[in-house]
């Protein structure tokens, strides 16, 4: 602070007489290494000097003087901006006149009243140190004998030893009641059955495409790009649309037939269009970070990749087995239909999943 | 306030505070209580006051969490957005969403609540971490403080998921994306994963109840726990006393240092007002969790760089860079690829929470302090709170790891793999290292006792011999230097008895006294000089 | 209209009201021009054709092979349309100057002509998607919102939220869109460069494509609001979790020294 800067030199006749039994422990004069006890208090200029304390009672004052300006104008500018002003401030960019301005006024008037308490306490407070003794929290022999006399006397007046049935009684319906508590939990959830293991897709269901809404058509669908679709019927405004669109996302490319080393894979696509399941196996992340010049697709949570030309086995991270792949092949209007549900679980494994 | 001055004893009452106050105390014994309080003696120093921001940031918390409660509709059924925010006009959205939209843009003041709430999130865990450390490094840890530890640990815990459960509920893409991670890691879980899952979701994911119940542990349980734990951990820190450094006049009877009446009434409540005005200045020009760039959660939607927010990110960087371990037998699967780093997690974080207890016995140390260790006076725990910071920071790596693939144009899958071998590597490594720079600086320590400081002036002796004059320490920094107490390690007893015959040791002493060894035998610790070597030196011809 | 009225007194107002008057008499000029465009359009056309091949003799051959056809250094552009090359010779991809992991944006080399020439005759190869003209890929009159809905379902696992990029396997990466001309970002989609896929119109309409482009200019971070401050280049927790240390507990710990710090004692003089 200011008053600390070039002028701390003060004769010394302006310093008071040594005040204080300080000292503490004595040191042992044959011992080097011996605690030389508390040092001499010594004194701030401002604890000699009143024009320096009456500085530092200044910026005291100063300061707390501040955070009052501080709230009177967070209330200004609370009333003056309207909320969804918007001003340029370099560097902040295009920000929220609103907010920087409560935020800063706020600021101001907290660190006011912080700084002036802190300045105050440091500069014109006693910075006297004073030494505490310590005991342990420990209780010693005559107490801690007087406290087991005590609970030795009142379980024996209990008869809690001698009356065993009681004791064990009570401890078995200690144990019990808990059971209550657990089971009223029962109705957290359904039980998961076999809920996990379908999803929407059912033989014949169309392949509509996330885009556009419609059905896609084979000759939509090129070499080189991606297409997320999801089964006929299902409207983001239904109740369960979420859960559904959790399991079902499709994620729809087309790989050249002679590209596909899976036997399965191609089997199972449409004249090289594959659709694989858009939800990762490994904790269920919407896995779609296609690339179309090696066929890889990474998951953007955890980095797993797939290889969609070989039947989108992991070749790296951590997810534990391929992407399930939907059958597909076209209807009689020239749709893309799935052939049945997926033969596997979608998502995250479990422990039923086998 | 309760000050006396002179106008109002003028009348011959007594002051307002003063009558309150006594009131008051037949009723509930204020006198008694602040009798050995009003004028605690707290020692100074900057470390001892990352607590106070703990406790500060909390309090934060607290105020701008309840504001923001009587905004949030923590409800998932859904709306069409029709509010101020463009980009996402006619998009259907979780009521839980379109209220933290309407608390950032139509209620005033709102934003600046939210982000000074999301801010004091980041530091309150920030700050119980570094908190954490200086206990650790400092030995703050021991007897009598061993349970107070573990209060504090546990509040670090709590805090971690707390953040979690709070930042899942904006119900956006980005904590979505996170609360099906919390789905995917819970199916993981042998023979009862797929029920837990339903009965965390109350149904499939992600169902219709996961805010409301996330809303109620975050605002309602873990907090509650949290104020009971935080209010014994401050008990027991005013009961036990402050811990202090070494120094003149610091024994391990007593506590040095200020009055808690005036001078840390002003200087810890004037901290409050700080750190409270310094987060509102960051939260006021730094934007934090703009949830209306992310958009409203769907679980066939995502965003590349999805992470957790930092106090999560270690737990990611396991996540990330496990191998993809499944087993598939008996028509049943063992998730090992989730579950492994799932059981590592709190692993990793009891590990620091029991060292106390586990030094404790390695060093057979039964004995109370209350001066706190110079680091490097320990070198084999220091090292290994090293270790475990930097495996902490390898695995925030691989939580970030395609964030450090994109900025510093690197290969994702080579810092997976970075992070994979570092995971053993790099702890292991910063052990040896730290060890040996604890040890080198306890040399140090011992040359500036027995020859003093280098003063850095060269001299010349009549004889034309040049010396660097070294200045003798004062008796209080060869105090300082030399307080530590350096315990012997533990001896299992000899190989054989006085006839030769081979005793038997119990292994578990066997280990016990090897590790022993390793935290004070001869490579554990310098040993400090002692008075004859002192004065063998100082005696004789001064200097170097 | 109250955003117009705001901004008439901006300084580049009159630029602005400049360049739309010039915009409104080419346009009316080409509306109304006499009819012999379509021959001087042929013509025009074989001319481009002839210099585009010209440039390409020059810049590309070496790694696309003499006639297109594609080499072990760069694939065939037979069939790739002016669509790609618009985008890869526009955006300074192409030509390139270094193998690896991917080829970045660069300076771009060649002017808006040249580009036009070497995609005519990069078109004259074989059919392909074409050049999209302005109203297509102007976000004027599209819905945001449904674009952010596409952007989340097909563009923002690569490209992150806003578009800020984000890394994909093995040091390749998805570059930011923010600041890149609409025309690019459609022809992106058109034609899907290096590893991006393709949304073709048959899959992602000319208009859908409209909404994500005009979405992307509502979340541009360097033009549009930010309400809560510095936006740490949105990209999410992890600079949220950086400016927390740095800034917060940094400045933090650095009051608490000065709170815990000695005042400085009177010095005997």
């Amino acid at each position: 602070m200011s008053e600390t800067g070039s002028h701390n030199d003060v004769p010394e006749q302006n310093l008071p007489s040594e005040h204080g039994a300080h000292g503490g422990d004595v040191a042992v004069p044959d011992d080097p290494f011996a605690n030389p006890g508390h040092p001499p208090h010594e004194f701030r200029r401002q604890d000699i000097d009143e024009r320096a304390a009456k500085h530092s009672e200044r910026v005291t004052a100063g300061l707390f003087g501040l955070s009052m300006l501080g709230t009177i104008a967070f209330i200004a500018c609370f009333v003056i901006f309207p909320v969804d002003k918007i001003v340029f401030i370099f560097p902040f960019g295009n920000v929220s006149a609103l907010n920087f301005s409560l935020g800063l006024t706020l600021a101001v008037a907290l660190i006011g009243i912080g700084a002036g308490a802190v300045h105050w306490a440091r500069t014109l407070m006693s910075d006297e140190e004073f030494s505490d003794d310590r005991h342990s929290a420990g209780a010693d022999d005559a107490l801690r004998e007087n406290v087991e006399q005590q609970w030795i006397q009142g379980a024996k007046e209990s008869g809690f030893g001698r009356r065993k049935l009681i004791r064990n009684t009570m401890f078995g319906a200690l144990t019990l009641v808990p059971l209550a508590g657990v089971v009223i939990l029962r109705d957290l959830g359904p039980l998961p059955e076999d809920k996990l293991r379908h999803t929407l897709w059912s033989k014949g269901k169309v392949l509509i495409n996330q885009n556009t809404n419609k059905p896609l058509r084979p000759e939509d669908v090129v070499v080189g790009s991606l297409t997320f679709a999801m089964p006929e019927g299902l409207e983001e405004s239904q109740e369960d649309f979420q859960e559904q669109i959790a399991k079902a996302a499709l994620m729809i490319i087309r790989i050249k037939p002679e590209d596909i080393k899976d036997k399965r894979e191609r089997d199972w696509a449409h004249q090289g269009i594959v659709a694989f399941s858009k939800i990762c196996t490994h904790v269920g992340c919407p896995i779609s970070l296609y690339e179309q010049q090696t066929h890889h697709v990474l998951c953007p949570c955890h980095q797993s990749t797939f290889d969609l030309a070989d039947g989108a086995r992991v070749i790296f991270g951590p997810a534990g087995h391929a992407l399930p792949q939907l059958r597909i092949s076209v209807n009689d209007e020239g749709n893309l239909v799935a052939l049945g549900d997926f033969e596997e679980p979608v998502g995250p494994a479990f422990w039923e999943r086998g | 306030m309760s000050t006396t001055t002179e106008g109002s004893t003028r009348r011959g009452k007594k002051p307002v505070g003063q009558r309150a106050a006594e009131w008051t105390d037949p009723r509930l014994g204020l006198y008694k209580l602040a009798k050995s309080n009003l004028r605690k003696i707290f020692p100074d120093h900057w470390s001892f006051m990352l607590g106070e921001i703990c406790l500060y940031s909390f309090i934060i918390l607290i105020l701008t969490g309840v504001y923001l409660t009587l905004f949030f509709h923590p409800s998932m059924n859904e709306v069409v957005y029709h509010g101020p925010y463009a980009p996402l006009q006619g998009v259907r959205m979780s009521e839980a969403y379109a209220s933290t939209l309407h608390i950032s843009f139509e209620v005033r003041g709102g934003l600046l609540i939210r982000q000074i709430h999301h801010w004091a999130a980041l530091i309150f865990i920030a700050a119980m971490l570094v908190h954490m450390m200086r206990v650790f490094f400092t030995g703050g840890f021991r007897k009598p403080r061993e349970i107070n530890w573990l209060f504090g640990w546990t509040l670090l815990f709590l805090g971690m998921f707390t953040g979690f459960t709070g930042y899942s509920l904006p119900d956006d893409l980005l904590s979505g994306t996170g609360i099906r991670f919390a789905d995917g890691a819970v199916l993981a879980t042998p023979v009862v994963g797929s029920y837990l899952s339903f009965f965390l979701f109350g149904g499939e994911f992600p169902g219709h109840d996961i805010v409301a119940r996330f809303y109620s542990i975050h605002i309602l349980l873990l907090p509650g726990l949290m104020a009971g734990l935080l209010t014994a951990h401050l008990i027991l820190v005013f009961y036990h006393k402050h811990t202090q450094f070494p120094g003149a006049g610091k024994t391990e009877k007593n506590v040095v240092g200020m009055p808690l009446l005036p001078i840390y009434a002003a200087k810890a409540g004037g901290f409050f007002f700080l750190v409270f005005g310094v987060i509102a200045a960051i939260a006021a020009t730094v934007s934090i969790n703009p949830i209306w760039t992310m958009g409203p959660y769907r679980p066939d939607q995502v965003s590349t760089g999805a992470q957790p927010d930092w106090y999560m990110g270690f737990s990611e960087g396991l996540i990330r860079v496990m191998p993809g371990w499944e087993i598939n037998a008996w028509g049943h699967t063992l998730v090992l690829g989730v579950f492994i780093p799932l059981m590592i997690f709190p692993v990793v974080l009891a590990a620091i929470a029991v060292y106390p207890f586990i030094e404790a016995w390695v060093t057979g140390d039964k004995g109370e302090h209350h001066i706190l260790d110079r680091p490097r006076n320990r070198p084999v725990r220091t090292g290994l709170g090293m270790a475990w910071l930097s495996l902490y920071f390898v695995l925030l790596i691989g939580g970030g790891n395609d964030l450090w693939a994109t900025h510093f144009h690197l290969s994702l899958n080579w810092i997976t793999w970075f992070v994979r071998i570092g995971f053993f590597v790099v702890p292991v490594l910063t052990f040896l290292v730290t060890k040996r720079i604890c040890l080198g600086l306890q040399r140090r320590d011992r040359d500036k006792v027995l020859h003093g400081r280098e003063t850095g002036i060269i001299k010349r002796l009549p004889h034309g011999e040049y010396i660097e004059v070294h200045e003798p320490l004062s008796q209080e920094q060869r105090h300082v230097l030399t307080a530590h107490v350096q315990p012997e390690p533990i001896d299992p007893g000899p190989e054989v008895d006085e006839n030769g015959v081979e005793r038997k040791i119990n292994p578990v002493s066997k280990v016990r006294a090897k590790l022993s060894r390793g935290f004070y035998g001869e490579n554990g610790q310098i040993a400090k000089p002692t008075v004859e070597e002192y004065e063998e030196i100082t005696s004789g011809h001064g200097h170097h | 209209m109250k955003k117009l009225s705001a901004r008439r007194r901006h300084p580049l107002a009159a630029l602005v009201v400049l360049l739309l008057a010039l915009a409104v008499t080419g346009g009316l000029y080409a509306a109304l021009a006499p009819a012999p465009k379509a021959q001087a359009d042929d013509s025009a056309q074989s001319l481009a054709i002839e210099q585009g091949k010209k440039l390409y003799s020059v810049g590309c051959a070496s790694c696309h092979g003499t006639s297109g056809q594609g080499s072990s250094d760069g694939p065939s552009l037979v069939g790739v349309g002016s669509a790609a090359v618009d985008f890869q010779v526009g955006t300074g991809r192409m030509p390139a100057q270094q193998p690896g992991a991917q080829i970045p944006k660069k300076k771009v080399i060649y002017d808006q002509a040249e580009i036009d020439q070497l995609a005519a005759y990069i078109a004259s190869l074989g059919p392909g998607p074409a050049v999209p003209t302005k109203d297509q890929y102007s976000p004027t009159g599209a819905d945001a919102g449904k674009g952010g809905e596409l952007f989340r379902t097909n563009c923002a696992q690569c490209h992150n939220f806003v578009g800020k990029g984000g890394a994909l396997t093995n040091g390749k990466y998805a570059p930011t869109l923010q600041g890149v001309a609409p025309k690019h970002i459609y022809e992106a989609m058109l034609t899907g460069p290096q590893s991006m896929p393709s949304f073709p119109d048959s899959t992602m309409p000319q208009d859908t494509k409209a909404d994500i482009i005009a979405y992307l200019k509502e979340v541009d971070s360097s033009t549009s609001k930010n309400p809560g401050g510095l936006s740490l280049g949105s990209i999410g927790p992890v600079s949220e979790g950086l400016v927390a240390w740095v800034f917060g507990l940094g400045l933090l710990l650095g009051i608490a020294t000065w709170i815990a710090a000695r005042t400085t004692k009177a010095k005997k003089s």
